[in-house]
């Protein structure tokens, strides 16, 4: 064994974790104060206490719009993502056939490839469709750099699943689709679940094609309206922070309430030699 | 089985019908783009054949060079701060005990929120001269007089490092402590009994018997650094000027607030091509073989 001192990795993690929490504490801080002393001797403890950030952004801005249309964009994706990658993603776990390492690589090289390098040809389709700027404008494009990911979690946690129980289905005259509905899917809900959250959290965050294509605040996403507040004179940093505290919020819980799940499935694929 | 193969086809077709057909067939007309002209800003001209002329022209671009010199140097330090620090957290997070599930959160929130709102954090506490960032290098002593971070290139590439250091690291870490588990204890316990170091055993076991989820990190890492766009977009628009612009944000630039279309795509097939040969590079040239069938 590696010999540290017995307090080291105490002090580390302690460190680590103040310097992870730090930004979100400043933000959330300065979220609830007043626009005038926000740059005025930055201290560590809040001294005012104010909601204007909160209720002009709801007032003001009609940040439910973003809101809304992140929702359904995301909730869209996933949904069409999670149903179609379950079938591919058992067909490449549990089922011999041929060409499917090839089609393990295929789609894992497709979940690497930089995204501004379909950007031009989605953006004259989009446009000749004359979707650009709706909610399946952007639906479309997500599908093609949620799916790859969808199903490569997915993989990851069908293999996980023990093999007796659908041999033994099939022993006793199963199909492979009954052993498949009946006794893995149900195994499988959790994987399921946790999968569906990571897709949801990752068109939730996208930033490149939301950007793209959409023209105006009616059809942006979350992280495009923040990105884009502008003020009359200044930037409304209070405004800003506040809106990137709601953004943050329910990923943030979405990953504590699940996070042992989400480590699995996100270390599964990956390190395993 | 013939059927078991015939099952298996067809529940991958429609997954994999839907990337081919909004992932292949779109390179494949970015590809074709990238040989014309094509300025949506000037529709009268039509779409010409030109051959090699866009590239010709991206080649002579000193500012498309400058980008791929940001982007080179964005993704080494980056990377190399990400592994130096996650490597030492992932030894740090396998010998403790307690506290695991606050370390996991800890590290599982910054790489889970949009980077768009990290950007905004990192922005907000390096902002003005009154600015958290200041006041704490000034109070340390660090710093002797305020500085304006975002009007010179060397102190905007530091809030843009920072940023990405904060947000990826613990995620690094987390890839590596799963191989770090995977290590058997027993290696420690002989080389202890023969005497050997700490140091010795960091560089005789625990990294050569990392290598694999090391080199798996680096090439996920590498690709994702390459492409950075939200990051600096909202950190420093790419400035000041043009002199912390990333390839992704050249090409986005070309496309969306030029429109030429045909410019824009033969720099999108650039970096492709690019990122293509770095993953061919790592995965040739290092021997890694990723999620195959082996299991």
């Amino acid at each position: 064994m590696l010999r540290w001192p017995r307090w080291l990795p105490a002090v580390v993690l302690t460190v680590l974790i103040l310097f992870t929490a730090f930004p979100f504490y400043w933000a959330i801080v300065a979220s609830f104060t007043p626009e005038a002393t926000l740059f005025r001797e930055p201290s560590l403890w809040p001294r005012e206490f104010t909601l204007d950030h909160y209720r002009a952004l709801f007032a003001e801005r009609d940040f439910l719009t973003p809101v809304r249309n992140s929702l359904i964009v995301a909730g869209t994706t996933t949904l069409f993502c999670v149903t179609i990658g379950a079938f591919a993603a058992y067909a490449l776990a549990r089922l011999k056939f041929r060409g499917k390492a090839l089609i393990l690589g295929f789609i894992l090289a497709v979940t690497m490839f930089p995204q501004i390098s379909i950007v031009s040809p989605l953006y004259l389709l989009l446009r000749s469709l004359r979707l650009i700027n709706t909610h399946p404008g952007l639906i479309l494009p997500y599908i093609t750099f949620a799916m790859p990911l969808t199903v490569w979690l997915l993989v990851g946690f069908f293999r996980q699943l023990p093999g007796d129980l659908e041999e033994a289905a099939l022993v006793d005259g199963a199909t492979r689709w009954q052993s498949f509905t009946k006794i893995l899917l149900p195994l499988a809900a959790p994987g399921l679940a946790t999968t569906a959250i990571l897709t949801f959290i990752y068109c939730w965050n996208e930033f490149l094609f939301a950007l793209s294509f959409t023209l105006g605040p009616e059809r942006q996403t979350v992280p495009v309206a923040i990105a884009l507040f502008r003020g009359q004179y200044q930037v409304p940093w209070g405004q800003i922070l506040a809106a990137a505290v709601l953004a943050t919020a329910p990923v943030a819980a979405m990953v504590l309430i699940f996070q042992r799940r989400i480590v699995q499935g996100l270390t599964a694929g990956a390190v395993k030699g | 089985m013939k059927s078991e193969s015939k099952l298996g086809l067809v529940l991958v077709a429609p997954a994999l019908g839907v990337i081919a057909l909004i992932a292949l067939f779109p390179l494949g007309w970015t590809l074709w783009e990238s040989l014309h002209q094509h300025d949506l800003r000037m529709p009268w001209l039509g779409q010409s054949f030109i051959g090699l002329g866009n590239f010709a022209e991206i080649m002579g671009d000193p500012r498309f060079w400058g980008s791929l010199g940001h982007t080179a140097f964005f993704t080494v330090v980056s990377i190399s701060l990400e592994l130096v620090l996650g490597l030492f957290l992932a030894l740090a997070m396998n010998r403790a005990f307690r506290g695991r599930g606050a370390v996991r959160a800890a590290i599982l929130v910054p790489w889970a929120i949009p980077t768009v709102v990290a950007a905004l954090l990192w922005r907000f506490m390096f902002e003005s001269e009154a600015g958290i960032a200041n006041a704490v290098l000034l109070d340390l002593g660090i710093l002797e007089k305020a500085i304006v971070w975002f009007i010179h290139t060397g102190t905007s590439w530091v809030p843009v490092i920072l940023a990405d250091v904060w947000k990826t690291t613990p995620f690094v870490a987390l890839l590596l402590l799963a191989g770090l588990q995977n290590i058997d204890k027993s290696l420690y316990e002989a080389a202890s009994m023969d005497g050997a170091g700490a140091w010795w055993q960091l560089t005789h076991i625990t990294i050569p018997l990392l290598k694999h989820a090391i080199l798996v990190t680096l090439i996920f890492r590498t690709l994702d650094a390459f492409r950075v766009f939200d990051l600096i977009y909202v950190l420093t628009g790419g400035g000041p000027g043009t002199s912390t612009e990333p390839v992704a944000l050249y090409a986005f630039n070309a496309l969306l607030q030029n429109l030429r279309f045909g410019y824009g795509s033969a720099v999108s097939v650039v970096i492709f091509a690019i990122t293509f040969g770095l993953a061919v590079l790592y995965i040739k040239g290092l021997g890694v073989s990723l999620q195959g069938d082996e299991r």
